[in-house]
């Protein structure tokens, strides 16, 4: 034990020295959520013009938003304890974690991506109206999102695969991962409350 | 849990009870915004006010206990970068929301 407690003391201080990396990738968070910003303005312009098309009352239910939002939530405190085994060097518990994060967010993409099939299937694709170019713009950006999240997600799992530590550098991709994901659901709580809940009072 | 760095490791990276207070409160506030617009319990104006708080506290749930956000000297350049881009996303919206309406409005588009 007295062993163990040593090499997160050294870890911890190499964090301290290498932190640009994380702090940099911060600085791009801060960047998207610019996009997302300037992606909600448009939408609370344009969410009302219907051009005699359907409307939200007609398009959004709250069975499959409450699935997607149940979701993305759950895989926001998984890969967290994936971070927390990652700290510990349990490497094994890591993949774990971050395997689970990955099929939770996959059932989200897969979900979203049933919906708008469902929609455009109906005729209320992007192009009915100005509030369906941007409903699909603003959400589908978060779903593109959410998918290269994936894909890192995964890059990250084989990376771990067969090693027996978490260098400095591992941790710091780890780090700003979890940035990453935990960012994308504060993107997605403001969705579904301003896009979704708000459009259907 | 007894290692001697949860004080100075625990601010940044978190531990399994924080996740769990924060996921705890974040469901809580999610299950309010889905109740107060499916019980109709409130005027539209009224229910609105009420799911921007929600989303404003639960936004602020995620940015402590998800992110941990903290006031620590190396998390200073984060915050200030933070809170430019908040200002910045708020004047762009607030903006283009009271230009678009006063337009629209003049125009008589609506």
């Amino acid at each position: 034990m007295a062993q163990n407690t040593t090499v997160p003391t050294a870890g911890h201080d190499e964090h301290h020295h290498e932190n640009t990396v994380v702090f940099g990738f911060w600085v791009y968070l801060m960047t998207d959520c610019i996009i997302f910003g300037s992606l909600f303005a448009t939408f609370a312009v344009l969410r009302n013009q219907f051009n005699g098309g359907p409307t939200p009352h007609e398009l959004f239910e709250f069975g499959g938003l409450g699935l997607e939002t149940a979701l993305l939530l759950l895989s926001s405190i998984t890969y967290g304890f994936g971070m927390i085994a990652a700290h510990k060097t349990q490497i094994s518990q890591v993949i774990m974690w971050l395997g689970v994060t990955f099929l939770l967010g996959l059932g989200f993409v897969g979900l979203e991506v049933r919906e708008f099939a469902h929609m455009i299937a109906d005729g209320a694709g992007p192009d009915r109206s100005a509030f369906l170019s941007a409903f699909f713009t603003l959400v589908s950006t978060h779903g593109l999102h959410v998918t290269c999240g994936l894909i890192w997600i995964v890059t990250l799992m084989v990376q771990l695969m067969g090693t027996t530590e978490i260098p400095e550098r591992m941790m710091n991709k780890l780090t700003c991962l979890s940035l990453f994901w935990h960012f994308l659901d504060i993107v997605w709580i403001c969705v579904f409350t301003y896009v979704y809940l708000a459009s259907m009072i | 849990m007894s290692n001697p760095n949860t004080s100075s490791s625990g601010e940044s990276h978190g531990s399994v009870s924080s996740y769990l207070i924060g996921f705890v409160l974040a469901v809580i506030l999610t299950v309010l915004s889905f109740g107060v617009v499916m019980s109709h319990s409130l005027a539209p104006t009224g229910t609105l006010a009420v799911l921007s708080v929600l989303a404003l506290v639960q936004v602020l749930v995620h940015l402590h206990y998800f992110l941990h956000m903290g006031s620590g000297s190396e998390a200073r350049w984060n915050n200030i970068a933070f809170v430019f881009t908040v200002a910045f996303v708020s004047i762009l919206i607030v903006g283009t929301v009271f230009i678009m309406a006063n337009t629209s409005i003049n125009m008589m588009s609506r």
